[in-house]
């Protein structure tokens, strides 16, 4: 703890922050939930060495640290087959009825560095649909998207992603979809061929294309809930008719207006599909 | 009774939220406690305790049916209320809001724990300032100890369970060993501060 008030941010500070981050960058943070903002810079402040006033002034004075700035106050934590039991509620009650379209499309909007979306890709290709597929990952950091185009993750953490794959009810090994080469796992090139990763704002970036099934998961939290509902709007808006919503476990769509358009497909596991 | 200077009871009478951590050992104190407190309780009471990441808990309900209090799992952007417990859910960090809104957070683990107490009690003090008594109860690592020491630095209200009489006492020791907390209590007393608080509120109203 030595130092530790040295990297320390208000409320208020914040406020300023997000004010400067705005007028330089014109990212607009003012819908971020506050406290796990503020935890966010902090951390970034502790990992940079960075006390507030040299914060500001790099943020200023170097355009090249804003990438670093946002992948930093963003959360990246990701897992394969995170929460096996909505891998294996998709599974059972999603996937069969995907089976009834003819084009599917899927947007894993907050996708970070892809291992959620590859986790997709397999379900899919499990099920002889990857053909018909197309997924979509999306992510308000560059650097995020550059890995997840990459497909390229620690061999370590293979091990904890077997267990949750093994958990969703899987019907193979986890191993059967990725190479191993020295201390890195590379996801295969058949579930890569039909996958995109681009850069989108959920604040200020709007409807892109239409699709059978949108994913985020865990990435509402982080919002105030004004912003949450202009979110799940928008996902409402890119959904077709009969399309699936699927958001974390402790996420839910907030406004009965809402709720009255789309029907409960997993309460526990939150999936949703769109009825009107 | 628990003997308390007027100073300890001032800042009782100025809290507005109760905060308890634990870990291995005490998980059926922190049951005790929360089945002990009475109806009209005038706290919010946060409960931040470690557990499994893929353990889907009945606890909340089980405890519900047995307390005064309303018991439930803490739910992401919910305004934090008195008479009510709050369970931190398992695999997320529960942060508080400006607006005395809770939030969820999954971002990385701290001491390998999420939830963590320190995330918890640093937020909640980042937002009550020194209207806050915080309880670290027994455990096995030394998540807790920060947050703890993070309160008493704010002149919030820092109590510990007496490691002597703690089932493992790696928690509050480390919290003794970074900052000098308030109160030090036995097991009886950490009951008895329960009934301090609730007089003491009462007294006010």
């Amino acid at each position: 703890m030595e130092g530790s008030t040295t990297y320390t941010i208000t409320f208020n500070e914040l406020n300023e922050l997000t004010e400067l981050v705005y007028k330089i960058y014109g990212l607009d943070l003012t819908g971020y939930a506050k406290a796990s903002l503020k935890r966010r810079v902090t951390r970034l402040m502790h990992v940079k060495h960075l006390p507030l006033f040299d914060l500001r002034s790099v943020l200023i004075n170097d355009p090249d640290f804003f990438d670093e700035f946002l992948a930093g106050i963003t959360v990246n934590v990701t897992e394969m087959f995170r929460d096996p039991d909505f891998y294996k509620a998709f599974r059972e009650k999603v996937l069969p009825y995907l089976a009834s379209f003819q084009r599917i499309k899927i947007w894993n909007a907050g996708c970070s560095s892809g291992e959620e979306l590859y986790s997709f890709a397999i379900l899919l290709y499990e099920e002889q649909l990857y053909k018909r597929a197309f997924l979509y990952g999306t992510d308000i950091n560059t650097r995020v998207i550059e890995q997840a185009k990459k497909g390229i993750y620690n061999l370590r953490s293979m091990k904890q992603y077997s267990e949750n794959y093994q958990a969703s009810g899987a019907i193979h090994s986890l191993s059967e979809y990725y190479i191993a080469k020295y201390d890195a796992a590379c996801i295969l090139q058949k579930l890569k061929k039909h996958t995109l990763f681009s850069v989108h704002n959920l604040v200020s970036d709007g409807v892109f294309n239409e699709f059978q099934v949108i994913v985020c998961r865990n990435v509402l939290i982080y919002f105030d809930i004004e912003q949450q509902q202009k979110i799940i709007d928008l996902f409402y808006n890119s959904l077709c008719m009969l399309g699936f919503l699927c958001l974390g476990s402790k996420e839910s769509l907030r406004s009965d207006e809402l709720k009255n358009r789309f029907r409960i497909i997993d309460r526990i596991e939150n999936i949703y599909q769109k009825i009107a | 009774m628990l003997d308390l200077s007027q100073h300890i009871e001032r800042r009782i009478t100025d809290a507005e939220i109760l905060l308890i951590g634990c870990s291995a050992g005490g998980f059926s104190l922190v049951f005790d406690m929360v089945t002990y407190l009475p109806g009209g309780f005038p706290l919010p009471v946060i409960v931040v305790m470690h557990r499994g990441k893929n353990y889907r808990s009945s606890v909340e309900a089980l405890l519900q049916q047995k307390s005064q209090v309303r018991v439930k799992l803490a739910e992401d952007k919910e305004q934090i209320r008195r008479n009510t417990v709050y369970f931190a859910p398992a695999n997320y960090h529960v942060l508080a809001e400006p607006e005395k809104m809770l939030s969820l957070d999954a971002s990385e683990p701290e001491h390998y724990c999420r939830p963590s107490i320190d995330v918890t009690f640093k937020s909640v003090a980042d937002v009550y300032g020194s209207h806050v008594i915080a309880v670290l109860l027994s455990g096995a690592n030394a998540d807790g100890a920060g947050g703890l020491c993070y309160i008493a630095g704010k002149n919030g209200l820092s109590v510990i369970q007496n490691p002597e009489v703690a089932e493992v006492r790696i928690m509050p020791q480390a919290a003794l060993d970074r900052c000098n907390p308030d109160l030090i209590l036995d097991n009886e007393a950490l009951f008895e501060l329960l009934d301090k608080i609730a007089i003491l509120h009462n007294i006010k109203l």
